[in-house]
């Protein structure tokens, strides 16, 4: 495995966009810019390395179809934002921790395990018929923000949160 | 690749699981640095094949989630991501 180093520059460049389209969406970034920095350049290297920014708290696997639910933002960002105040890795912080009045804790992963999230996968793939023939036109669920929209196929990206065509999952 | 070693105090077998791109997993080490321990680490992330395999499985005996940083201590004691108090009681420092 041949490691690459951002520079530190690259890594403020990219966590300048990344708060400019996080406070435009409503989400704040860590206020701790060394850290925040640090966390950036390693999507930077998960982008190099993977071809995909995925968490760089995680282990990927390399395969993106496999480490979609952890290419930043995450599927788990906005339930740990509620739930603790912070994404996984804290990249992401609520308002309340952004404004001091909570502390961050140590987030738990609630990423399901490798089993798990393929049974949940083969669940989706399978929807029961009747209510889905019923609609004009199908519902399509971006897995980061939880934007639904009604048209033939999903958007290329998410007009809420920016994510990928492939966030997006069948709802209804 | 494979395991670095840090010299310090010797407060049993510690080792530290880690991915060279987290940053909780950087703290771990700087507090393990810090507190003076002797111990031993390896970034996850860069290993591959039957190493990164082997790795997995001893992670995942101490820790099911496979979540970093994963530091075990003693053999059987595992402190699971970024918990100062903890690691300073189970050091007893």
């Amino acid at each position: 495995m041949t490691t690459f180093e951002p520079s530190r520059e690259e890594g403020e460049n990219l966590r300048e966009q990344l708060d400019r389209e996080a406070e435009e969406m409503g989400y704040h970034l860590n206020p701790d810019l060394d850290f925040t920095t640090s966390l950036v350049r390693g999507l930077l290297v998960n982008e190099r390395r993977y071809g995909y920014p995925s968490c760089p708290c995680r282990l990927a696997s390399g395969d993106r179809d496999e480490d979609l639910d952890i290419i930043c933002p995450c599927d788990y960002r906005d339930q740990d934002l509620n739930e603790y105040g912070a994404c996984y890795c804290a990249l992401y912080v609520s308002e309340e921790v952004l404004a001091g009045e909570r502390d961050l804790s140590a987030v738990p992963e609630r990423r399901p395990s490798p089993e798990e999230r393929a049974r949940a996968a083969k669940a989706l793939s399978a929807p029961s018929g009747e209510a889905f023939s019923a609609l004009p036109y199908p519902v399509w669920r971006c897995r980061v923000c939880g934007y639904l929209c009604a048209r033939d196929e999903p958007p290329g990206v998410c007009p809420i949160c920016k994510a990928k065509v492939d966030r997006f999952e069948r709802f209804l | 690749m494979g395991f670095e070693r840090v010299e310090g105090e010797d407060r049993g077998d510690i080792t530290l699981y880690a991915l060279s791109t987290c940053v909780w997993c950087h703290k771990t080490k700087k507090l393990l640095e810090r507190l003076g321990a002797k111990f031993r680490y390896v970034y996850v992330d860069l290993l591959e094949g039957d190493e990164r395999d082997r790795t997995l499985e001893d992670v995942k005996k101490h820790n099911p989630s496979v979540t970093f940083p994963t530091t075990v201590i003693g053999g059987d004691k595992s402190i699971v991501g970024f918990k100062e108090r903890e690691m300073k009681e189970a050091l007893g420092v």
